[in-house]
């Protein structure tokens, strides 16, 4: 059996949507910039896609700027407002210490270009601390940059609250939101941000896709220069049939969402995390408070993630780990750690993301594969022994372990 | 998230049906190397008969290729004196699974570290043991 249980990293690109897509690979193959017939009919399905993505969001279709991707978009916000006249007075951004690389890496840059920043700092259930957020907004804040849903554990944040505290200092607001789009209501108004990204290929489809909303009214600084495509913010010739494909991913994904596919993937993924806890003892369940539906985070204690990647690989089971190999030294996710998880607990962590197409059956062949892999890397591991032999329950230990560092 | 290459079969082999797992009841010396924080250590359990290793065993947290080089290790030193176990190289070990994905060597080095510590351990006690046998037939300690 093979079980595919890593939809936050990429999905299956929906049937319906390659068939929308082919017709732009083949025949309608004009340049949506061209005057004449072939550029027109295609120059209708990219702003027919516009407003599938914007009617989405409750956005304007002006709004709505595509991009190769959620990197990309996320780049875009970043350095399109540092990079504009808007930059002049104010001089700080604040995110998140549990945000995708592509906010992470780009503040880090921003950082070196004389910005100050400030990653916020995260609650043990995974949720970014607003006390802090608030302290941290001030008067030169020029951009707080929060995302919807975290990736790795699947916790939503706060971004009302935090859009507020930000409206009320006058600083803009960006939502990394590529985890969030398809799994739960993402309204930008509602949620009363400047930006927000998005990525086709994580809701079934095409990948190298994207969007960025830029709310009426805010300039931004391009991230490329060129043409005019995109009001000049993203120039060069449109990837119009990932752009068609993704208006139609967006669109099934909103139905689904409307007839309640949300709720059919959450019970399961509830069955899996109770099926987990049920057979495997020392466990964490990693992300408290609402979570999207489709993910769940889970550390086993004492054994390690590419270990258990590779072991659930063989038996047909395709999860991801944040524990990382980096020359030197394994370094677990920085998202894990910002919780508080000692990094040999980190280390054993899974990601589990289910999609529309997962079953009970292959949740429950997924559970017990995973049960008896964990139970063959803790039967050779020396940290489980010595845990055992130590008598503490892993509450416990991890209390022990939070007061030596 | 995870790297990007690929282990050479012989690893797999060796982390899917790791050889020598797992404790050893009165061993004569233990390795303990690693470090938690950086996600691996490994514990590895030597008999030696004589000055020949006859048993190896190991115990270990960490990533498929630590695994495989523990493996690996355990079945290189059986049979070999504690002379000729001492040089044995990450590199070898490396070598007899048929190479490691470059950042993946220092998890070799553990393999080399694991064995060097148990054969020290090995060598502390046997002295240790000595100095008691000797000990109450010499009314004076050295
Ligand atoms: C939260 C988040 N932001 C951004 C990205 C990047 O999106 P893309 O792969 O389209 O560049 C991802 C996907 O990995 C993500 O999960
Ligand atoms: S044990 Fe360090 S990555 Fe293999």
């Amino acid at each position: 059996m093979r079980v595919y249980l890593d939809h936050n990293a990429t999905t299956p690109l929906r049937e319906e949507v390659l068939e929308g897509m082919l017709p732009f690979l083949r025949e309608h193959f004009g340049n949506p910039s061209s005057a004449h017939n072939f550029g027109k009919r295609v120059r209708e399905a990219v702003e027919e896609a516009r407003e599938r993505v914007a009617t989405a969001i409750g956005a304007r279709p002006r709004e709505i700027i595509f991009t190769s991707g959620g990197t990309e978009a996320d780049n875009l916000a970043l350095f399109g407002v540092t990079n504009s006249p808007l930059a002049s007075k104010r001089r700080k951004v604040v995110t998140s210490a549990i945000e995708h690389p592509a906010v992470i890496e780009s503040c880090k840059a921003l950082k070196k270009r004389g910005f100050e920043v400030v990653f916020l700092p995260v609650t043990p259930e995974g949720v970014v601390d607003l006390g802090a957020a608030e302290e941290a907004i001030d008067e030169n804040t020029l951009l707080v940059s929060l995302m919807l849903a975290n990736n790795e554990i699947g916790t939503l944040q706060p971004v009302r609250e935090v859009a507020e505290m930000a409206k009320a200092k006058g600083a803009l607001v960006h939502t990394d939101a590529v985890q969030a789009l398809g799994k739960v209501r993402v309204k930008v108004e509602e949620l009363g941000v400047d930006l927000a990204s998005f990525s086709s290929h994580k809701l079934y489809g095409p990948k190298g896709v994207g969007a960025l909303y830029v709310r009426t009214g805010l300039r931004l600084d391009p991230l490329l220069h060129g043409g005019h495509q995109e009001r000049r913010l993203r120039p060069g010739t449109e990837n119009a049939p990932g752009i068609i494909g993704f208006g139609l991913a967006v669109e099934l994904a909103q139905e689904d969402l409307d007839r309640g596919m949300d709720r059919r993937i959450e019970a399961l993924r509830d069955r899996l995390q109770r099926l987990l806890l049920e057979r495997i003892p020392h466990v964490v369940v990693n992300g408290g408070g609402p979570r999207v539906p489709n993910t769940l985070n889970i550390s086993f204690a004492f054994v390690e993630g590419e270990a258990l990647t590779l072991s659930l690989d063989a038996e047909g089971v395709a999860v991801s780990t944040g524990s990382a190999c980096s020359s030197g030294s394994l370094e677990p996710s920085h998202v894990l750690l910002a919780l508080g998880l000692p990094p040999e607990v980190a280390h054993g962590s899974l990601r589990f993301s289910l999609g529309k197409d997962t079953t009970q059956e292959e949740v429950d062949y997924a559970a017990e594969a995973v049960a008896s892999v964990v139970e063959r890397l803790r039967a050779f591991s020396p940290l489980y022994e010595d845990f055992l032999r130590s008598e503490l329950d892993l509450e416990q230990y991890l209390l022990r372990r939070k007061e030596e560092t | 998230m995870m790297e990007n290459f690929n282990y050479s079969q012989k690893v797999m082999e060796h982390f899917m049906n790791p050889r020598n797992v797992g404790e050893m009841e009165d061993p004569d010396g233990v390795g303990t190397v690693g470090n938690p924080m950086c996600g691996d250590v490994m514990r590895l359990y030597i008999k030696v008969e004589g000055d020949r290793i006859v048993d190896a065993r190991f115990k270990t947290f960490g990533c498929a290729a630590a695994v495989a080089t523990s493996s690996m290790v355990t079945e290189m030193v059986k049979g070999k004196t504690i002379e000729e176990a001492l040089k044995i190289s990450n590199r070898a070990v490396a070598e007899a699974l048929e190479g490691l994905p470059p950042i993946k060597m220092h998890c070799s080095v553990l393999a080399e570290e694991a064995l060097k510590a148990a054969i020290e351990d090995y060598l502390r006690r046997s002295k240790d043991e000595g100095d008691r046998r000797v000990q109450p037939s010499h009314k004076h300690p050295l």
